[in-house]
């Protein structure tokens, strides 16, 4: 079985139970436990707040959420044109926030690894990030 | 997300009802502070998590924003009843070393 789709919304708090709830229901098609599509929704939703918060810290920007499923497995890309991040390394350590006076707890990406199989960050300054994630769903 | 409070024999317990995301995380952090910042507050406080429908890591960084403020006061918190999506964030994230679960 293979499927596709793309998503573009503005990136406004608002639309990160959009964005969760949709990839959500793409992944009905593979027959997913409710606790694979939870951590599925988490995930994405890291990712999704992340474009917002970090990704568009001043302006409202566009972000483009692609999902695709071959047979078992999802494919999740979360994409912002926004500022980018300096050091990809250490914004994967668990803990690392850029905003400790917003209370930002600084988990999100130890949460998409914790709960996706694969997960990998590309970003350049002034450009975007790109965000990939992978999860095989259990027969 | 609905915030519903008590107090019981002294304990505050605080009901969270709904999803707890960057959108909500504002709005629900004024709500608690708001409860938290009475004079009455000083036994323990029990968030009770059992109709949390979804979290993720801004619910973390609220948490520990509240921990931070009662821990001033002396007043422990725990975690009542998390529902799976909430226990499972909560246990990663190692929340639970510093507000146990009952």
């Amino acid at each position: 079985m293979y499927n596709k789709m793309s998503l573009n919304f503005l990136s406004l708090s608002e639309n990160e139970a959009f964005a969760r709830n949709v990839i959500a229901m793409f992944s009905l098609s593979i027959n997913p436990t409710l606790n694979e599509i939870s951590d599925v929704k988490t995930a994405v939703s890291e990712a999704v707040t992340n474009a917002i918060v970090h990704g568009y810290p001043d302006t409202v920007g566009s972000i483009d959420v692609e999902a695709e499923i071959q047979d078992d497995i999802l494919h999740i890309i979360i994409r912002d044109y926004g500022v980018g991040i300096n050091n990809v390394e250490e914004v994967l350590e668990p803990f690392y926030t850029t905003k400790p006076e917003e209370e930002r707890s600084g988990m999100g990406f130890t949460i998409m690894k914790n709960f996706m199989d694969k997960v990998t960050v590309e970003s350049k300054i002034n450009k975007g990030t790109i965000v990939k994630m992978t999860k095989t769903f259990k027969k | 997300m609905k915030i519903k409070y008590q107090r019981l024999g002294g304990d505050t317990y605080i009901y969270l009802n709904g999803e707890l995301d960057e959108c909500s995380a504002s709005k629900t952090r004024e709500i608690i502070d708001d409860i938290i910042s009475k004079p009455l507050v000083k036994n323990k406080v029990i968030f009770n998590f059992s109709s949390v429908t979804f979290m993720d890591s801004t619910g973390i960084g609220m948490l520990i924003g509240r921990y931070k403020k009662l821990k001033s006061k002396g007043v422990p918190i725990y975690i009542q009843n998390p529902s799976s999506e909430a226990d499972k964030i909560l246990e990663i994230s190692g929340l639970y070393k510093i507000m146990p679960k009952i």
